[in-house]
C-alpha cells in the first residue's frame, strides 16, 4: 500500500518537474541563448556580455535588485489576479501612475501627521488605483468594451493627466515640476542588510504581504474558488450561481488596489516626491505583466520571476562598460515571456499525447481479447 | 428574393446618408471656424500637419486590419512599428531612401513573423505574444541603435539623422490657387480649398503610397478570391478548412503583411513626419492604430476616416500656442455630439441619445466657462475619443467572428 502511495507521490513530483519547472528553465535558457546570439551577430563582445550578466552582484546591487523586485512583484500580482479570471489587465501601468500621483499629492500635503501618514497614503493610492480600474471594468461589464483596448487608452490618459496635475498643482523644482516632498517624520526606516550599502526600502515588505494574501485568497477561500471557476468557464460559473459580471468588477477592483501600491516602496523609500519623468519609474506595469506570465500566476513563481527580472535589469547597468548596449536585456525579457508560453504549450501537447498513448496501451489487451 | 432586391437599394441609401453626414460635418466645421474666428482650424498648414500625423496611424491600423481579418489580434503593432523606424533609418542611411522603405517593411515583417510563429504555430495567446513583442521590440531598437548608429556621422546612441528620404511633390497650379482661395476666408469654400492645398503642397510620395494602400487593401480583401479565403480564416477557420483552404498559410501571410504595414508606418515616422530617427519614436501610435481599426469597424475606409480624425488631434497638439484652437474644437465636438444624440434619439435609442446629449451639454458648458484649454488635453484627445466611441457604439461594431481565437488544424473533425 505505502509502496504504491510512494510511487504516486514520486510520479507527481516527476510530473511537476517535467511539466512545470523544466519548461520554465528551458525558456529562460533559450531566451539567454537567443540574446547571446543577437549580441554575437551584431559583433559586440560576447565574452564581456556573458561575464557581466553572470557575475555576482555587489552588495549595493543586491539591495537594488530586492527593491526593484518588490515593485515588479506587486505589479505582477495585480496582473496575475486578473489573468486567473481570464481578464487582461494591461491597465496596471495606468493604474499605478494614478495611484502614485494621488498618493504623492496626499502624502505631500501632510494632512495626517507622522507615521500614520504612510498608512493613509497607501489607502489613498489604492483607492485611486481602484477608481482607474473601475473605468475599464464598468465599460467592460455594461458596454462590452474589451478591457485590453480601454486599458491601453486609459494608460495614456493617466500619464497625461498625472503630468498635467503635477505641472499645475505641484511645485517647481529645477526644470521640472514635482509634488510637495513628504515630511521626514513620515519617511519610514528601511531594513539594513549590509553595512556598506543602503537599506532595503521599508515598504518592499508590501510585496511579501500581498504575495501571501494572494496565495491565501486564491487557494484557500470560497472567493478564490469562484474566481478560478469563472476563469475556466464563464458559463460554468453562471450555472453555479456565480455572477461573472460582478466577479469582473470585484477582481478588477482588487487588481487596481494592488496596482495603486506598486510605486509606493520607491516613493517612501527613496524619492519622497513624484514628478514625471525624473521622480518616477515608468514601465513597471508591463514588466509586471511579463513576470506574471513567467511565474504562471503563482505567488512563488512571481517572487522568483520578479527577482530574475530585477537581476537582469540591474546587471545590465554594467554592460555599458564592456561595450554592450544595456537595452539588450529588454530583448531577453520579451523573449523569455514568449518562450515560457511556448514551452508550456509544447509541454502540454507532449503530456496529452503521452496520456493518450498510455490509455491506448492499457486498453489494448482488452480490445484485442474482446469478441469481435 | 426580396432580400436580394432590397440589398442594393439599402446600400445606396446608406451611401446617400454618409454623403449627407459628411457634408453636414464640413458645414459645421466651417460654421464653428467662422463663429470662433479660429482660422487656424482649417489652414493648409494645419491640414497638412494632420495628414502627416494621420498616415502612421493609418498604416498601423491597416496592418491591424489585415491580421484581424485573418483572425489574429496584433497588439505587437507598436513593436513592429518601432522595428520599422530603425530599419528605415539604417537602410536609408547606407543605401538610399527607397531601400530604407524596403528595410522598414522587412523589419516590420520580421516582427510579424515572430508573432505568427508564436500565435499560429504554437497557439500562444495573441495578447501575450503581442505584449512580448512590444517589450522585445523596444529593447531591440534601443540595442540596435546604440550598436550601429553611435559611430556614424550624424548619429548617436539614441538617434540618427542625415539620411535620404522619399521625394516630396507639389502640384504647381492647384497648390497655389487653392492656397489663395483658402486665404480669402470664405465660408465653406475656403475650408475645402485649404484641404486641397494641404494635400497638394509638399506631398511626400510615401503619403501617396499610404493612401493608395487603403484602396489596395479594400480591393485585395473584398474583391479577390485570395481576400475571400483570407477573411474566411478570420470568420470561421474550421469551415474554411473543410473547403480546402490552407488556414495556416493564409494566417501567416496576413500577419506578415500586417507587420510589414506597421513597419511602413515606422518608416513614415522616421522619414516624413520627422527626417531623423530617435528611439521610442512611435510613442504609442501602434496602439492608436489599433484603436483606429476598431473605430473604423474593421473596414479600410473606416480606418482611413478614423485615422484622419486622430491625425487631426495629433497635428493640432503639435501647433504652438494651441489653447484657443482646442477651445474652439470643444465647441465643434459638442455640436457633433448633439447631432449624433439627435440621430440616436430619433432612431429609437433614447437612453444612449440622452447620455450623449448630456455629455455634449457638459462640453458646451466647459467651452463657455473658459477661454483656453491646456495643451495637455489635446494630446489626450485620441484616447478619450476612442474610449468614448467604444462606450457609445461598441454594440454596432462587428469584429471578425474568430478574431483572437486559437485555431489548430484538424479541429473541424
Amino acid at each position: 500500500m505505502s509502496g504504491q502511495r510512494n510511487g504516486q507521490v514520486g510520479r507527481r513530483i516527476t510530473q511537476a518537474v517535467t511539466y512545470s519547472i523544466l519548461p520554465t528553465v528551458v525558456a529562460i535558457v533559450a531566451a539567454l541563448v537567443a540574446t547571446s546570439i543577437v549580441v554575437w551577430a551584431t559583433g559586440a563582445p560576447i565574452g564581456g556580455f556573458v561575464d557581466t550578466m553572470l557575475s555576482v552582484p555587489s552588495h549595493r546591487d543586491t539591495i537594488i535588485i530586492v527593491n526593484q523586485a518588490s515593485m515588479i512583484a506587486l505589479s505582477a500580482f495585480a496582473a496575475a489576479i486578473c489573468f486567473r479570471m481570464g481578464l487582461f489587465n494591461i491597465g496596471v501601468e495606468g493604474q499605478y501612475i494614478v495611484g502614485a500621483c494621488a498618493g504623492a499629492f496626499f502624502a505631500g500635503a501632510g494632512i495626517v501627521p507622522g507615521p500614520l501618514n504612510i498608512l493613509a497614503t497607501l489607502v489613498v493610492a489604492m483607492f485611486a488605483g481602484v477608481v482607474w480600474a473601475m473605468i475599464a471594468a464598468i465599460l467592460n461589464v455594461t458596454r462590452g468594451v474589451s478591457e485590453v483596448i480601454s486599458a491601453i487608452m486609459l494608460n495614456y490618459v493617466a500619464l497625461t493627466l498625472a503630468g498635467y496635475l503635477v505641472k499645475n498643482y505641484g511645485e517647481r523644482s529645477g526644470y521640472t515640476f514635482t509634488t510637495p516632498k513628504i515630511a521626514p517624520s513620515s519617511q519610514p526606516l528601511g531594513f539594513g542588510l549590509f553595512a556598506d550599502a543602503p537599506d532595503i526600502w521599508a515598504l518592499a515588505i508590501l510585496a511579501v504581504i500581498v504575495g501571501i494574501g494572494y496565495a491565501f485568497l486564491l487557494g484557500w477561500t470560497r472567493f478564490g474558488f469562484d474566481l478560478r471557476t469563472t476563469g475556466e468557464s464563464r458559463t460554468a460559473a453562471l450555472a453555479n450561481g456565480i455572477d461573472p459580471r460582478r466577479m469582473v468588477l470585484v477582481v478588477m477592483a482588487i487588481s487596481g488596489a494592488i496596482a495603486g501600491l506598486v510605486w509606493m516602496p520607491s516613493f517612501f523609500g527613496s524619492t519622497h516626491t513624484f514628478g514625471i519623468p525624473e521622480y518616477f519609474q515608468r514601465g513597471l506595469g508591463f514588466t509586471g505583466l511579463a513576470v506574471a506570465l513567467l511565474g504562471r500566476n503563482t505567488s512563488l513563481g512571481i517572487g522568483f520571476g520578479s527577482l530574475l527580472f530585477a537581476f537582469l535589469a540591474t546587471q545590465s547597468n554594467r554592460l555599458q562598460s564592456v561595450g554592450v548596449a544595456r537595452d539588450v536585456v529588454e530583448i531577453t525579457q520579451g523573449v523569455v515571456v514568449l518562450m515560457v508560453v511556448i514551452a508550456f504549450e509544447i509541454a502540454r501537447r507532449i503530456k496529452v499525447r503521452r496520456e493518450q498513448e498510455r490509455v491506448a496501451r492499457e486498453l489494448e489487451p482488452a480490445t484485442t481479447g474482446a469478441p469481435a | 428574393m426580396t432580400i436580394l432586391a432590397s440589398a442594393p437599394s439599402a446600400i445606396r441609401q446608406y451611401r446617400h446618408l454618409t454623403l449627407v453626414l459628411a457634408l453636414a460635418a464640413i458645414v459645421t466645421v466651417s460654421l464653428v471656424r467662422v463663429f470662433t474666428d479660429q482660422s487656424r482650424m482649417t489652414t493648409p498648414g494645419t491640414l497638412r500637419l494632420a495628414l502627416i500625423a494621420a498616415c502612421p496611424i493609418l498604416l498601423a491600423g491597416l496592418g491591424g486590419l489585415w491580421a484581424e481579418r485573418a483572425g489574429i489580434v496584433n497588439i505587437g503593432l507598436e513593436g513592429q512599428m518601432l522595428l520599422g523606424t530603425w530599419g528605415a533609418a539604417f537602410f536609408a542611411y547606407h543605401f538610399g531612401a527607397w531601400v530604407g522603405v524596403l528595410g522598414a517593411l522587412l523589419m516590420g515583417a520580421l516582427g510579424g513573423l515572430l508573432h505568427a510563429v508564436a500565435t499560429i504555430t504554437f497557439g500562444v495567446d495573441h495578447i501575450i505574444s503581442g505584449v512580448a513583442i512590444n517589450i522585445a521590440g523596444l529593447g531591440a531598437v534601443g540595442y540596435l541603435a546604440q550598436t550601429f548608429f553611435t559611430d556614424l556621422d550624424g548619429g548617436g546612441p539614441r538617434n540618427l539623422s542625415g539620411y535620404a528620404v522619399p521625394t516630396e511633390v507639389t502640384i504647381p497650379g492647384i497648390s497655389d490657387g487653392a492656397r489663395w482661395v483658402s486665404e480669402q476666408r470664405w465660408f465653406l469654400i475656403s475650408d475645402v480649398a485649404a484641404a486641397v492645398a494641404g494635400v497638394t503642397t509638399r506631398l511626400s510620395l510615401l503619403t501617396i503610397l499610404a493612401v493608395a494602400l487603403v484602396a489596395v487593401t479594400a480591393w485585395v480583401l473584398w474583391r479577390t478570391p485570395f481576400g475571400l479565403r483570407l477573411r474566411s480564416c478570420g470568420e470561421n477557420p474550421q469551415a474554411a478548412e473543410t473547403l480546402g483552404v490552407n488556414v495556416y498559410r493564409y494566417k501567416y501571410i496576413a500577419v506578415l503583411i500586417s507587420g510589414a504595414f506597421a513597419g511602413l508606418g515606422g518608416a513614415y515616422l522616421a522619414m516624413v513626419a520627422s527626417s531623423s530617427f530617435t528611439t521610442g519614436q512611435t510613442n504609442g501610435r501602434g496602439y492608436i492604430g489599433l484603436a483606429s481599426m476598431i473605430f473604423g469597424n474593421w473596414n479600410p475606409t473606416g480606418v482611413l476616416a478614423s485615422s484622419l480624425m486622430f491625425g487631426y488631434a495629433d497635428g493640432v497638439s503639435l501647433l504652438s500656442d494651441n489653447g484657443p484652437l482646442v477651445h474652439a474644437l470643444l465647441l465643434l465636438l459638442s455640436l457633433i455630439l448633439l447631432g449624433y444624440a439627435a440621430l440616436k434619439y430619433v432612431g429609437g435609442e433614447r437612453v444612449t441619445g440622452l447620455v450623449v446629449a448630456l455629455i455634449a451639454v457638459a462640453l458646451l458648458v466647459w467651452y463657455l466657462a473658459v477661454d483656453s484649454v491646456p495643451s495637455d488635453f489635446t494630446g489626450m484627445t485620441p484616447y478619450v475619443l476612442t474610449l468614448f466611441v467604444l462606450a457609445v457604439a461598441s454594440q454596432r461594431l462587428r469584429m471578425p467572428a474568430a478574431s483572437g481565437k486559437s485555431y489548430r488544424r484538424g479541429q473541424a473533425g
